[in-house]
């Protein structure tokens, strides 16, 4: 081949090749660059957090308490509780994958406020290391939630900083929603209609106006902790005239929402994937978006079901059980929704389709188990209990991680312009399910029969169920290193992606791979709906579909 | 989805600069949105304050009088400033629409110093009370007190500076009569402080 056409076909600069040096990547209001800043941070912060759940599972081989002592037990629990909600699961799919593609999505050229998103991501990385300081000179025992009078009152451990750790990442949260619900209204582009809008973009929505109208409550709790320590304030303290129970309604005024800031976005990325992979459109969109809204409204009325035995009015407790029935509603309206979407598409199991199949499944569990602990008899039951533990880690990681993997698969050729290795995602994606599976489901089994959570030592009788749950979790373990390492390898290895390799619809598709700075040379005009799948359509790959080959590149030419 | 190139001549400027080229909201501009949002959750921070100070209230045997616990009269003072000095940020914003530079200045520097007379006096009461004894640790009336008083309080600060900030950029010229919105910004956040100060005064001193 002649010089003339190697230089003929070389590749336009992209968002990544666009400039470099570490000063580009720090000082970027590019929201791709931005995306994959927070993508590297809650990366490092999942890896701590799962470094914590090893040491938790470890200890848990064995009915003795031998590894560690009590008092370390409480702070691995609460560090692995800590590190994984508010700098992980909060921040994961609205951070990393919403950053990256609201804007492209939405037909725009970046984010609304550009300079608040770099802001936010500082914010986050600044609550981070506060946090991880506190970490490292001796970490906080009061388990996640901060109850008083134990974290207020009695804890001798890091609670001041890690609270205004906290307290600085909620910022971080705030910024990102204000951002989205600002870009959402006002950057669509011409003929981007709300109801042509892709159901990412109605989750990432309904997650902003969470995080806008739940964080700040969050923040005034932990700092009147905070200043209960420091000061003295005496709002939760009842020697003063306060009330402990006040600081547990105001904490799960904002945490239960918070499950959905860590769901919602995750929903969003499941019915772009089954759509895509069934090739079909999915079924009853205005439903889906509608509920998405709905759970973000209805969220903010079920705070109270986190406290049917705290002393909270037997009355509140009916009406709280009642709404936590209701909120039921829309997330089974998804998952039905899903389920309609997949009956006679044209499926084809690519790894984020496993992905999100295994979503449907385990939020399934985890959404229906939610439902026995919102009932008012059986929680008295099974409260504090290994049932809860599983509940929870069957929405959170059965859902949320299981999605989030499905979206870093589904668009890692459109963030990196390298497809990643299928037959070892593949792999991977079965080892995620069989280890989650092997680690929480003996769990709701414990949970039943009465281990309580949050102890360092059990029962005997408790111990081959245990054993199962270490087993899994060493599975599971390995089971995320996986597509780490194949991830890592696929940005100098991995075969080189076409703008479109999923021919999949929506404008992130339009563009090349990875895409140029300002996403689009000229503003696109949308004239369909979402998902525009034909009813024929299966997948196979077409010309349209194959990657470009830049002769320059040597890797190119032996891969394809 | 299907997508044709825009028409250029609508599109005209955007090309490869600025951030955006079309408007798909509400006819407002993205700051003043985004500032309203910002209030939003302002508004649920001191609700959640608010909402503590009422339960406690509420669910206590007896609740000292504040009238006996607190100066109410150089409060009142105190609030009267702080109203007034929204009516001169209004007046401001009013000078800058029609393009008044020497207006702004005027009556920005009289909103500023309003702000600057309410956050002394407040810490002038503070200094009064803690040399009586009056602690945030003595009891729950005067945690509330301190915390509520205390947060609304940083809010009158950092409003201050921001009018600060705001005086500079119209020393420079900063403002127009077409472009004025940093300023009107500013004082939404400013009356918002104040709004939420009413609300404070009338249901911490008054009742």
């Amino acid at each position: 081949m002649s010089a003339d056409t190697k230089r003929a076909a070389a590749p336009e600069p992209n968002y990544i090749t666009a400039n470099y040096g570490i000063k580009s990547w720090l000082l970027t209001t590019d929201h791709k660059r931005i995306g994959l800043l927070y993508l590297i941070s809650i990366s490092v912060f999942f890896f701590i957090g799962g470094a914590f759940a090893v040491l938790i599972r470890m200890e848990l081989l064995t009915p003795e308490g031998d590894l560690v002592d009590s008092e370390t037990y409480n702070k691995l629990f609460t560090q692995h509780g800590l590190i994984m909600i508010f700098f992980f699961l909060v921040p994961s799919i609205p951070a990393v994958l919403g950053n990256f593609l609201l804007p492209i999505m939405l037909g725009a050229k970046d984010l609304a406020f550009p300079r608040i998103n770099l802001l936010s991501w500082y914010v986050y990385t600044v609550g981070g290391l506060v946090t991880l300081y506190a970490t490292a000179t001796g970490g906080v025992d009061t388990g996640w939630t901060f109850y008083t009078p134990y974290s207020s009152t009695y804890a001798n451990t890091q609670v001041m900083y890690t609270a205004v750790g906290v307290f600085i990442t909620g910022f971080s949260s705030i910024l990102t929603g204000l951002n989205f619900i600002v870009t959402t209204h006002k950057m669509r582009a011409p003929g981007l209609t709300w109801f042509r809008l892709p159901l990412f973009v109605w989750a990432q929505y309904a997650t902003s106006l969470i995080m806008v109208l739940g964080t700040p409550v969050l923040a005034i709790t932990i700092l009147l902790v905070a200043l209960e320590r420091g000061l003295g304030i005496g709002i939760f303290d009842p020697k003063l005239g306060g009330d402990p129970l006040l600081f547990q309604h105001l904490f799960w005024f904002y945490s239960h929402p918070a499950v959905y800031i860590m769901i919602l976005p995750g929903m969003g990325v499941i019915s772009e994937v089954i759509s895509c992979f069934a090739r079909k459109r999915v079924f009853g969109y205005g439903f889906i978006a509608f509920s998405s809204l709905a759970i973000a409204v209805l969220g903010f009325l079920v705070w109270g079901h986190h406290m049917f035995t705290s002393g909270q009015s037997v009355y509140a407790g009916l009406v709280f059980s009642f709404l936590t029935m209701v909120v039921a509603i829309p997330s089974a309206v998804k998952v039905f929704n899903w389920i309609a979407t997949l009956y006679k598409g044209s499926i084809s199991f690519e790894t984020p389709m496993l992905y999100a199949l295994g979503f449907i499944g385990l939020f399934t569990i985890g959404g229906l188990t939610g439902i026995f602990l919102g009932t008012l008899a059986l929680d008295v039951h099974v409260h504090d209990t290994y049932f809860v533990v599983a509940h929870f880690h069957y929405v959170m990681v059965g859902g949320m991680v299981m999605a989030y993997l499905a979206g870093i698969h589904f668009w890692w050729p459109k963030i990196t312009g390298r497809m990643y290795p299928e037959t070892i995602a593949k792999f991977a994606a079965v080892v995620i399910f069989i280890g989650f599976n092997l680690t929480f489901f003996p769990q709701f089994l414990l949970g039943y029969v009465g281990m309580p959570r949050r102890y360092h030592a059990y029962p005997e009788e408790f111990q081959v169920l245990n054993v199962m749950s270490t087993a899994g979790a060493s599975i599971l373990g390995i089971g995320y290193l996986i597509p780490m390492g194949y991830l890592v390898w696929s940005l100098w290895w991995g075969k080189v992606a076409a703008a479109n390799p999923w021919r999949a619809k929506g404008l992130e598709w339009e563009v090349p791979s990875p895409p140029p700075t300002f996403n689009f040379d000229q503003t696109p005009v949308v004239t369909e709906e979402a998902y525009a799948y034909a009813a024929d359509d299966s997948f196979v790959e077409t010309e349209a579909a194959k990657p470009p080959t830049y002769p320059s590149d040597p890797k190119v030419g032996a891969d394809s | 989805m299907n997508v044709t190139a825009y028409d250029p001549a609508i599109d005209a400027p955007a090309h490869h600069h600025g951030i955006y080229d079309y408007d798909s909201g509400p006819p407002v501009e993205r700051g003043k949105f985004a500032i309203w949002l910002f209030l939003a959750t302002e508004i649920m921070f001191f609700t959640g304050l608010i909402g503590v100070y009422i339960v406690l209230r509420s669910g206590s045997a007896e609740w000292p009088d504040p009238m006996e616990r607190l100066a109410v009269d150089i409060t009142a003072l105190n609030t009267f400033i702080l109203i007034t000095s929204s009516w001169l940020m209004v007046r401001s914003l009013f000078s800058a629409q029609q393009g008044d530079q020497a207006g702004v200045l005027k009556w920005l520097g009289a909103t500023i110093i309003g702000g600057a007379i309410f956050v002394g006096i407040q810490v002038y009461e503070y200094m009064e009370l803690i040399d009586h004894g009056s602690l945030p640790n003595v009891d729950i009336f005067w945690s509330t007190f301190y915390a509520m008083t205390g947060f609304h309080g940083l809010h009158v600060v950092v409003g201050v500076l921001w009018l600060c900030a705001a005086w500079v950029k119209a020393a420079r010229g900063g403002y127009t009569a077409r472009n004025y919105l940093g300023l009107e910004l500013a004082g939404l956040y400013w009356h918002f402080v104040d709004l939420v100060w009413v609300l404070l005064f009338t249901i911490v001193y008054l009742f």
